[in-house]
């Protein structure tokens, strides 16, 4: 044994070029964190100015104003066994000129057309799903039409000259003579829920493009997930690592970024061209959708596998279970939770594509939800796309409403996909 | 007159070494990792219920040649093996050779304790039912019931039998894993550090185990400790990088080595 001495050095932690040092040292520390909280409040601020104004402009679309009337049906001349063909527009138009006395013949057309010109087809709809109206004294409640509903909510300036807006004086006029008969109230929207879309805002809702959407993910669902699954299964546990593999490999990473418009003239040229499907079907957009949604779930699955133990599947080899029973009773498995989370958020951002629906054809001008994947429909991002091009001031704001409802989804979507990984994922 | 004494004794102590059958046979065995060569023509005989320990210094080839015997190392993609290894006369590197029943008859049992992530009951009854092993569930409940048993384990789990296996303590664990490779009725169990993640109570335990073990099946073992080699191997092999050293009776192995190396390990000279 060589003996090996070390030079006696003495540090003096406590100079002050030591003290001096550590300063800095902590000073970088501290500058670091500011910087991200910087970061942070940036993203909040930006955030917050984007709900914050979709909420401003959009708040006056989940209220709608009506007038409420009292209609006597038992007195109209109502053939019971054609009440679909009874005189709806005379009797509606009846009950609302009573709500004005002495109204002038001259002025009856401004004043009709204070409401939704579909007031009758509402009222009759409304009986014949409740034929127990015709029996008596009802309160029917039908929407203003827009420019009325805009000049409910304050957003009619009265000072304009009456030629620049679309609510003429005599119209304001009745209007007050309503309000203050308290015949118009203000509830909330249901409509923009259950109706569908209509070239009048005060009756377009989001029913067709919601339920378009639905149908939309679940073919995309259907299509993406087990696809992306095998896919991924078989390039982690099967797939012999070579050049091929590799190129594959980067392929699928490189298909991820490929922008979705492309994704939609593909569809146009095969799903539509070739295959010869219908246009503006909830089936083609999940396929096209089920495109996009492919890699990031061969990408996320191939992730989660990697990151189960190796130990898991030495031991289930190790007692003789084959490769195939390795992965679908224990890797996989084990392995769920973080595929469906990667599948949510992949959903979560098919829910809000709109380039390759649009070159479909789901951005058409549909009245009627779908009943299944085969019925023309559109799709929520497809629907803001529509409206935000209308020029009516009530589809400006349920422009922002539609936002706030797909932000909605995906919140949702995304607080499950959280949910589903703080409960169930589990951490070696 | 050394080598007459050494004879003597290794016959009585260990009676049954040069007559037992032997059940595993590893004959010019070599493993490549890609370029790298891990073990060099290794010749060892694994005689029929008995221990034989394993032992060398780290990146020596002794779990390399372990995963050999059950073919684990058929799941690294760039590992080589050559020669030849037979069970009970059979090679077990035939094309012939179904990979899923040589794992169940030779089983294995990790350094770390990997019990699945489910209840102690299902981690036991996972090999029986994948192998078809039993025809109902009264008969898995018994085989469950006795190989925890067998394990030393049950008298601790049987009231929660139905908990995560994961939450038992590390020395259960490693148990419970035993009792997991006996539920398949392996003849032979390689263990590789079985002891290396637990403490001195359970490790004792599972030595204890080990040994009871032996009447029924041929155990291999490898280890880092040399003590824990001495008390519960018959035969020990002693590999450093990569070249089997040597291998003889244990008691023979740590009292008189042949080889310079060997002894150098078994006194803490290097390793």
């Amino acid at each position: 044994m060589t003996a090996v001495t070390f030079p006696a050095v003495v540090i003096n932690w406590g100079s002050d070029e030591m003290a001096a040092r550590r300063k800095r040292r902590y000073a970088a520390d501290r500058r670091l964190q500011i910087y991200g909280m910087i970061a942070i409040a940036f993203a909040l601020g930006f955030l917050a100015i984007l709900i914050g104004t979709l909420t401003f402009t959009g708040y006056r679309a989940f209220t709608q104003s009506v007038v409420t009337f009292e209609l006597d049906l038992s007195k109209a001349e109502i053939d019971r066994s054609d009440v679909m063909g009874a005189d709806w527009r005379g009797i509606v138009r009846g009950a609302l000129r009573e709500k004005v006395p002495e109204l002038p013949r001259s002025s009856e057309r401004a004043y009709f057309a204070m409401f939704t010109s579909s007031a009758q087809f509402l009222v009759r709809d409304q009986v014949i799903r409740n034929p127990a109206l015709l029996d008596g004294v009802a309160r029917f409640s039908v929407p203003l039409s827009d420019p009325l509903d805009q000049l409910a909510k304050g957003q009619v300036d009265r000072d304009t000259p009456e030629s620049q807006r679309r609510v003429t004086d005599r119209q304001i006029e009745f209007y007050e003579q309503l309000s203050a008969a308290g015949a118009i109230s203000k509830p909330f929207n249901w409509g923009l829920f259950f109706n569908s879309d209509s070239r009048f805002p005060e009756l377009a809702g989001l029913a067709g493009a919601i339920s378009g959407s639905f149908w939309a993910l679940l073919v995309c669902f259907l299509i993406s997930f087990p696809i992306g699954i095998a896919a991924a299964i078989y390039l982690e546990e099967f797939a012999p690592k070579n050049r091929f593999t590799d190129l594959i490999e980067i392929n699928i990473n490189n298909l991820a970024a490929v922008p979705s418009v492309v994704f939609g003239l593909l569809g146009l040229a095969v799903f539509l061209g070739w295959f010869g499907l219908p246009r503006s079907v909830p089936l083609v957009g999940g396929m096209v959708l089920a495109l996009m949604t492919l890699p990031t779930i061969i990408i996320v699955t191939r992730a989660s596998l990697t990151s189960v133990p190796s130990s898991i599947r030495e031991a289930a080899l190790g007692i003789g279970a084959s490769k195939t029973e390795a992965i679908f009773h224990h890797i996989l498995p084990l392995s769920m939770p973080t595929i469906m989370t990667g599948t949510i958020i992949g959903l979560a951002q098919a829910l809000g594509e709109t380039a390759p629906l649009l070159l479909i054809g789901m951005n058409a001008f549909i009245t009627s939800p779908p009943a299944g994947v085969l019925e023309a429909s559109t799709a929520l991002p497809t629907q803001i796309y529509i409206w935000a091009d209308s020029p009516e001031r009530g589809f400006v704001a349920r422009t922002s409403a539609a936002i706030l409802v797909l932000l909605g989804f995906l919140i949702l979507m995304n607080a499950i996909a959280i949910f589903l990984r703080q409960r169930f994922e589990r951490r070696w | 007159m050394n080598v007459l004494t050494e004879v003597a004794v290794e016959k009585k102590l260990n009676p049954m070494t040069k007559e037992s059958n032997i059940k595993m046979r590893g004959k010019d065995v070599t493993v490549h990792y890609g370029e790298k060569q891990a073990l060099f023509a290794v010749n060892l005989d694994i005689p029929e219920r008995q221990v034989t320990a394993l032992i060398g210094p780290s990146g020596c080839g002794k779990s390399t040649f372990l995963r050999c015997l059950n073919r684990m190392n058929d799941t690294i993609d760039s590992a080589r093996v050559g020669g030849n290894i037979t069970l009970d006369g059979e090679d077990i590197y035939d094309p012939k050779i179904d990979v899923v029943e040589l794992r169940a008859r030779v089983g294995m049992v990790f350094q770390k304790p990997n019990p699945f992530p489910k209840s102690i009951y299902e981690n036991v009854a996972y090999g029986p039912r994948i192998h078809g092993l039993t025809r109902n569930k009264a008969e898995l409940d018994e085989v469950v019931e006795s190989s925890l048993k067998k394990a030393a384990l049950w008298s601790e789990v049987k009231d929660r039998l139905q908990e995560s296996g994961t939450g038992l303590s590390g020395g259960q664990q490693q148990r419970l894993c035993i009792a997991r490779a006996i539920a398949v009725s392996p003849e032979v169990i390689l263990m590789d550090e079985p002891c290396s993640a637990l403490d001195p109570i359970a490790t004792a335990k599972v030595e204890e185990l080990i040994d009871e073990l032996r009447a029924n099946y041929t155990i291999i073992i490898v280890t880092h400790s040399m003590q824990q080699a001495a008390r519960v191997s018959q035969r020990t092999a002693m590999f450093h990088l990569g070249y089997l050293v040597e291998e003889g009776a244990t008691d023979k192995m740590f009292t008189n080595p042949d080889d310079k190396r060997t002894q150098d390990y078994i006194t803490g000279r290097f390793g």
